[in-house]
């Protein structure tokens, strides 16, 4: 294959191994020294970053950071035991003594030699360009400003805008077990603008942003960044006339995108092959099992271009891909990265993901969502006697062993007679994951994706991921308002 | 591990370094920080080990000023390039922000010239072997406890050992070693086809000051078995008791709304309340920054202002908000040391004890796990999953779960009844457990 300037493998060479004098037999030696007898699997990750981030408060852009990071993580695993030690410093003589600790793992022995040579090349999802640099700082200024104007022009009742743009840059490269080199490229841009809304006595908020693997000038095309400044706006102002939430059990229709973090939350985790291995998850053993309603789908899909879970690969070398979880109601699958997927005799999804260098890799979930259905979203909330109509939420959690779990409106509204009536204040909901689908008697012809800011948290790693769904209806929810 | 405390010299002179870069570089003044951390953490599952890490981290990070303006950098890579880099960056960044008159470092007469030794670092030399041999006991015992413990989470060994270094243009230059070791332990319990997990973990800046492993691990199980056999209940609105460990949720609520961050952007509920009754009378909230070997003890606040003991609140007035130099000049007051946070906040107790708090609650909720993000600082209004047991007569009946519970931080501040004498001191939130008088319960 011909190596392009922007083949991964090559920027990654160029980026990480030429600065600090590694050469290819360097690599083959810390191999040597990492992948003694008696280790079944063993990685090294290296991993350079840089991040900056511009916030807006109090009508002024006044804070600016940048930062960057470079190290590398090794890891020997034996059976089901790991030896993980990283370094700050490409160095040899620290990236040796990182080895060393590693594999003490498996005590005895040595290895045969590692020849190091790159993988296959998967399509690229996303531009390898430095999104820090595709934009000038005094426009990335100008950017925040004009998305402060437009939400201040909104309406007088705006007394706070927080508005504020990251991008980050990262390049790793993979030495997996059999000496094959991976490499990506990860450019990601956020957007985040939260307002306080005051009336009398009164303040509320409301919250929007977006972002992906993009430059920044995403935000400028289809009139994104103003169009969240607009959204933080109409949600601040919704909720200022909210009242009591109900309380109880309920019909709950779910709107189209952000709201699939049920998804993400009620199934996904269950799913992640650590916890089916340890059968400590309440869907361990059910694969073939109805776990949802005939016409629930559900993907995890990290081949979307440019969404924010999206990867060419993950952070074991394996290629992203489209992993079926639920079809048509039964549990089709979990998600594995190589060393759960080897323990359970099967092969890596591609979920092996990693916050950094300095963490290791376990399976987690890249873009989840639910496929579309046959019914019009009007349809679906004209279906409903009394009910909650949540569209907006914040973040979820589960207890993977029991099932539970929750996710937080804020923005919701009671449904009357078939009618969207009065908006109500946000409130946590907490269903069951296991049968929580099979409550689903409604799946909308509407899917829509996050637009981009999620972050999921397992294990004290965050990783960037995406969610979205059509309009649900799920028969029986528990939601915690205070109006009984 | 051991060498930490003889490298503050050595950081000292990197911080004095990047500050005079950044000064060359044109910044009026600048405050920088250096930070070291080594540690080992094991995990043993079913008796077996499972992962054996070993951490090593540095970082600098630079803050600038130039003419009112601002701007930040950082790093994980110490090299004298780096430091030139990096303060360049920062004075980058400074030059194109805008200015803001509250920018700037604090006044000189309020950072730390004494720097108490709060007995902060206890490292431990304990090596792989050693720290799996007490994870694996800790598990042992767990699992030893009740034959419904079927599986396991692991029992997790860290311990970690790290130096700060923090230094201004304005002549402050500190630092100080300190060490964190920690235990814990998850079990999964099952019964019929039902499932529960629960753990327990200890915490403490000298080893000897943690729980014993075997306590840590049947103290895991206990909980999980104990939630067997859970149900959900009815709809109800009734009084609730917060165990001290899921109270130290609701003193991290309080310490986000009185933080200067959340008061300058009109985010939290706590606006305009100073010198106002928030809780009952016998209410007294303070923060202890100076407790030897606390959690969270710290001799100087994020940007070297001297930590003092001080309360927040006071006969159940909220007597002083927590503010560092940039929101105590947005709020037109004065900083209270506490840039980073607050320390060791402590909520005293009001003398029952967990069984005398039971047989108060009388008929009610005894909540043991909260879920979920569902605290509005902007408003108060609180909804969150949860799981616990129902109680009547002051006597535990049955585990519940699948609910929630919802009503709003201020009502609930002015609703607490009692804290308990059971303090939970791991963690940077030390109280006892919480009667609420009244909250509203969603389940079937």
């Amino acid at each position: 294959m011909m190596a392009t300037p922007n083949d991964p493998i090559v920027l990654a060479r160029e980026g990480l191994l030429a600065p600090a004098g590694i050469a290819e037999n360097d690599l083959e030696r810390l191999f040597t020294q990492l992948a003694s007898t008696g280790v079944d699997q063993a990685d090294i990750y290296f991993q350079s970053s840089r991040r900056e981030s511009w916030s807006l408060e109090g009508g002024l852009v006044k804070e600016g950071s940048y930062s960057i990071a470079r190290g590398a993580g090794l890891r020997a695993v034996s059976g089901e035991k790991t030896g993980f030690a990283y370094s700050d410093e490409l160095a040899m003589p620290s990236l040796e003594e990182a080895a060393r600790a590693a594999r003490a793992i498996a005590r005895r022995g040595q290895s045969g030699r590692v020849r190091v040579a790159p993988g296959t090349a998967v399509p690229a999802l996303y531009p390898t360009d430095d999104p820090l640099g595709s934009l000038d700082d005094t426009a990335k200024i100008e950017l925040l400003q004009r998305v402060e104007a437009e939400a201040r022009a909104r309406d007088p009742r705006v007394a706070e805008v927080m508005a504020s743009l990251a991008a980050a840059h990262d390049l790793i490269l993979v030495v997996d077990q059999d000496g094959r080199l991976a490499a990506d490229v990860r450019p990601m841009v956020r957007l985040y603008v939260q307002v306080i809304a005051k009336d009398g006595d009164r303040h509320e908020q409301g919250s929007s942003g977006g972002g992906g693997r993009h430059g920044y000038a995403w935000f400028l095309e289809q009139d994104r960044a103003l169009g969240f400044a607009r959204e933080a706006v109409r949600q601040a102002l919704v909720n200022l006339e909210a009242e009591e939430a109900p309380a109880g059990q309920m019909t709950v229709v779910l709107g189209p995108g952000w709201p699939g973090v049920l998804l993400h939350e009620a199934i996904g985790h269950g799913l992640e092959g650590d916890f089916n291995r340890k059968a400590t998850s309440a869907f361990s053993g059910r694969i073939g099992e109805r776990v949802a309603a005939p016409g629930c789908t559900v993907v995890d899909d990290a081949t979307l271009p440019g969404r924010r879970g999206s990867l060419n690969i993950d952070d074991e070398g394996t290629p992203g891909q489209r992993t079926p979880l639920i079809e048509d109601g039964i549990l089709a699958g979990y998600m594995q990265d190589r060393m759960n997927a080897r323990l359970m005799g099967t092969v890596s999804t591609g979920n092996g993901r990693r916050e950094s260098y300095a963490h290791l890799p376990m399976p987690r979930m890249t873009n989840t969502y639910m496929l579309p259905g046959p019914y019009d979203p009007g349809e679906i909330i004209a279906s409903v006697e009394r009910g909650l109509y949540a569209v907006n939420f914040g973040g979820g959690q589960v207890d993977i062993t029991s099932g539970k779990f929750v996710f937080s409106a804020s923005e919701a509204y009671l449904i009357e007679g078939g009618r969207v009536t009065r908006p109500v204040k946000g409130a946590t909901l907490i269903g069951n994951g296991p049968d929580v689908l099979t409550r689903v008697s409604m799946v909308g012809n509407d899917l829509a994706l996050d637009q981009g800011v999620g972050v999921c948290g397992k294990d004290g790693q965050s990783v960037p991921v995406g969610v979205g769904q059509p309009t649900l209806r799920v028969d029986g929810l528990t939601v915690g308002g205070t109006e009984a | 591990m051991e060498t930490m405390p003889q490298r503050i010299d050595e950081l000292k002179q990197r911080v004095e370094d990047l500050l005079a870069e950044a000064r060359r570089q044109g910044a009026d003044a600048a405050e920088a920080g250096v930070g070291l951390d080594a540690g080992l953490a094991v995990t043993v599952r079913l008796g077996e080990v499972e992962t054996v890490e070993h951490t090593r981290d540095q970082g600098l990070g630079i803050t600038v000023y130039i003419g009112g303006r601002k701007g930040s950098a950082s790093t994980s890579d110490l090299s004298p390039q780096a430091l030139r880099d990096t303060a360049g960056k920062a004075c980058a960044i400074a030059r194109h922000m805008q200015p803001d008159p509250c920018n700037g470092l604090p006044d000189p007469e309020r950072l730390a010239r004494v720097i108490p030794d709060l007995d902060l670092h206890h490292p431990w030399g304990i090596d792989a072997e050693g720290a799996i041999e007490i994870a694996r006991a800790c598990e042992q015992a767990g699992r030893d406890l009740d034959p419904r413990i079927v599986n396991s989470e692991g029992a997790s060994l860290n311990t970690n050992a790290g130096v700060k270094v923090c230094g201004n243009s304005a002549g402050f230059l500190a630092g100080y070693p300190s060490t964190r070791h920690g235990l814990s332990c998850a079990l999964v319990g099952r019964q019929g086809g039902e499932m529960q997990r629960d753990y327990w973990w200890t915490s403490a800046r000298a080893p000897e000051d943690l729980e014993a492993p075997e306590a840590v691990g049947m103290h895991a199980a206990e909980r999980a078995v104990n939630r067997l056999g859970a149900r959900k209940l009815d709809t109800r609105e009734c009084p609730v008791l917060f165990q001290a460990d899921v109270a130290t949720s609701l003193m991290r609520a309080f310490a986000g709304a009185i933080s200067g961050g959340n008061l300058y952007r009109q985010a939290s509920f706590l606006l305009d309340r100073l010198g106002k009754d928030l809780f009952p009378r016998f209410v007294r909230i303070h923060e202890d920054p100076l407790r030897l070997r606390g959690a969270a003890s710290a001799p100087f606040d994020a940007e070297g202002v001297a930590t003092l003991p001080k309360d927040f609140v006071s006969e159940g007035v909220l007597v002083s908000y927590a503010l560092d130099t940039y929101a105590a000049c947005r709020l037109h007051l004065e900083t209270t040391g506490n840039a980073g946070g607050v320390r060791n906040l402590v909520m005293e107790p009001t003398g029952e004890d967990r069984e005398a708090l039971l047989r108060r609650l009388d008929t009610g909720l005894l909540v043991t796990e909260m879920m979920g993000q569902g605290a509005n600082l902007v408003t108060g209004d609180y909804s969150r999953g949860a799981s616990g047991f129902w109680v009547e007569g002051g006597v535990i009946q049955y585990p519940v779960q699948e609910i929630t519970i919802a009503g709003n931080l201020r009502e609930m501040f002015a609703g607490l009844r009692a804290v308990g004498t059971d303090l939970d001191r791991r963690g940077g939130m030390h109280t006892g457990s919480w009667l609420i008088e009244r909250m509203m319960v969603a389940g079937e």
